[in-house]
């Protein structure tokens, strides 16, 4: 059935290239990538140590493009271009995945590792008062207050702002006006944090201001709300028009269809969308070191005097230099990310809680 | 309760772009009126100027008045929102809020626009579900998801949902058109009850609907793509199906149209 005659092998001209009307063709198993991926493995590391390379970043590199390399050519030789193609694409696509991942994955071990040796109780509920920097002991309780309390204000004072802005955006803005905003909204998107905390450094010299948590948590306020309005922006515009139409046709004013339909309908996305944001800036070192200073001791409130927090503690202790403060850096380090994971899970609770239900 | 509409000399513009022109009729309280013709022809436009829906649309705006009872819809100082309280509006795709229960869905307009008392809630979500023959289906799950019900069942919801807030006139903008023929069936003979109670003007693709449900029909037409729709006739249903005066509403619904 493989050369059944058809008009085109009668012609006089040579036979096409089509060689077999067999729809099944030879196929490689299932597990041919993962075979790939051991043989790329063993040829990476193989010739690394033959080499005498040291470096396993450079094995990496090598096994993951012998994998590309391995991958194509067998298929081209087994099954066909075309198969060949989309194996080349697959293989990229994970190697750019495991490059994307080993980062991270290593990013995590070193961080919980190293920092689960000093996080204990005392090191989340003691302070630096009185504790050597070179000398083990010694917690995070005033970063952590200072950073809880810096952010808190700072969201306070944003999430409001960016909401609202985002809502003119969507629901009412048009012409110059809402042009400006978007544009200075992306304009603000892209503010380096040390001009942020330069910006309010300048004000607070001008205004004869001491440093305090707030100064802080005002510069902070400068990153997070382009963040917010953003956010919020892509997410009402997701609310279908149709609800808005509906709603208004009940005879519902549009003020209440914004907060009673529109936003309702959003609200999961807009909670993650201000978690992340709070995420961004609870990592900020910079307008802290400018405008909060930086203390060894525990200050509850940001209105008045120096106050520390989490990054500004990493770099402090990083700075000395000795083995007690790298492990407390480290510490501080894993309890930062802990704070911003968490927060990360409460945003997707959140989500799905909120989320329009769908179920019978 | 049902209140006559008489619209003169209405033209809708979207920016510059003129959507309808001059249309002038009269809709009767307490019967169904179908608007039929082609795609594009401006009837859902028209329809939407009947409740100043169609002014919330970026570039909408309006020219000719619609006079409801005597009282000009667009006359100075008056408050769209009062408009669309007294006529309500039941959508092509059915769209219940998807964060409210059923219940909620239904108590939307009336929470919503602050005019209820509490006590009589409950009352009037059951006398509108009913109304809207839903109730039998959704008595036992009043406070699960609207979203969560047949795409009939959602229909039918939204019409409750109009139908709550005690409009005079009731517009509906293909209400059938992604139904299946049971889900239809349902909403026409609840069209056919509803219009004791409420003056009702209906745009349907379908001729044989606008056969079954209305009492007068209108047909409009554009002459051509680009140029604003206008009202080619408007009669009794019967006439309009049988013997049209105009020889081009004759071709549209014998099938001979372009």
């Amino acid at each position: 059935m493989s050369h059944a005659p058809t008009t085109l092998q009668e012609r006089p001209t040579p036979a096409p290239a089509v060689a077999t009307t067999s729809l099944s063709s030879r196929t490689l198993p299932r597990w041919a990538p993962l075979g790939f991926a051991a043989v790329a493995i063993v040829l990476g590391v193989g010739l690394g140590l033959v080499a005498g390379w040291h470096s396993r970043i450079q094995w990496g590199l090598l096994s993951a493009l012998f994998f590309v390399a391995i991958s194509y050519t067998v298929t081209t030789a087994v099954e066909n271009k075309r198969q060949a193609k989309d194996r080349l694409a697959t293989s990229v696509v994970w190697v750019c995945f495991v490059l994307a991942v080993v980062p991270l994955a290593s990013l995590t071990w070193t961080t919980l590792s190293r920092g689960a040796k000093v996080v204990d109780g005392y090191f989340l509920t003691h302070s630096m008062a009185g504790v050597l920097g070179t000398e083990p002991g010694g917690g995070v309780y005033h970063a952590l207050v200072g950073t809880l309390e810096q952010v808190g204000i700072a969201t306070a004072i944003s999430a409001p702002i960016g909401l609202l802005t985002a809502v003119y955006l969507v629901e009412y803005g048009k012409g110059a006006l809402a042009r400006a905003v978007t544009f200075f909204v992306d304009v603000m998107t892209g503010i380096p944090s040390i001009v942020a905390g330069l910006f309010i450094l300048s004000i607070m010299l001008m205004a004869e201001l001491k440093p305090s948590g707030l100064m802080g948590s005002l510069a902070l306020t400068i990153l997070m709300i382009p963040v917010v309005v953003r956010s919020t922006e892509e997410m009402l515009k997701l609310v279908p028009n149709e609800l808005r139409e509906a709603s208004l046709a009940l005879g519902i004013p549009k003020w209440r269809t914004i907060l009673k339909v529109v936003l309702p309908t959003a609200i999961g996305g807009i909670t993650t969308g201000v978690m992340l944001a709070i995420a961004r800036i609870a990592g900020e070192t910079a307008p802290i070191m400018l405008l909060v200073f930086g203390s060894q001791l525990i200050n509850t409130n940001p209105f008045e005097g120096a106050q520390s927090s989490l990054p500004f503690y990493i770099w402090e202790q990083y700075k000395i230099g000795s083995e007690a403060s790298y492990d407390r850096a480290w510490g501080a380090a894993l309890v930062l990310i802990a704070f911003v994971m968490i927060l990360n899970l409460v945003a997707r609770g959140i989500a799905r809680w909120k989320a329009p239900k769908t179920g019978r | 309760m049902a209140k006559r509409i008489d619209i003169g000399g209405l033209t809708a513009y979207y920016g510059s772009h003129k959507a309808i022109e001059d249309i002038s009729m009269t809709v009767e309280p307490r019967s169904v009126t179908a608007f039929i013709g082609p795609s594009g022809c401006g009837k859902s436009t028209f329809l939407r100027t009947l409740n100043r829906m169609h002014e919330v649309t970026p570039g909408g705006r309006v020219e000719g008045k619609v006079l409801l009872d005597d009282e000009n819809l667009y006359g100075p100082g008056v408050d769209p929102v009062t408009v669309r309280r007294t006529v309500g509006m039941v959508f092509q795709r059915p769209n219940p809020f998807p964060t409210m229960s059923i219940f909620d869905n239904v108590a939307a307009g009336l929470r919503l626009n602050g005019s209820y008392r509490k006590n009589q809630l409950a009352e009037i979500v059951e006398k509108s579900l009913r109304g809207a023959n839903l109730w039998n289906e959704v008595k036992d799950r009043l406070n699960k998801p609207g979203s969560g019900l047949s795409g009939g069942q959602q229909q039918r919801l939204c019409i409750a949902r109009a139908i709550a807030v005690e409009p005079q006139v009731l517009l509906m903008d293909e209400p059938c058109s992604a139904l299946d023929p049971i889900s239809t069936l349902a909403i026409e003979d609840l069209i056919g009850e509803l219009k004791e109670r409420f003056t009702i003007v209906i745009v349907t693709h379908n001729m044989q609907q606008a056969a079954r449900v209305s009492d007068r029909t209108a047909f409009f037409n554009l002459s051509a793509v680009g140029k604003p729709g206008r009202l080619i006739e408007i009669d009794e249903t019967e006439r309009i199906f049988s013997n049209p005066s105009v020889q081009a509403t004759e071709d549209y619904i014998s099938g001979r149209f372009g």
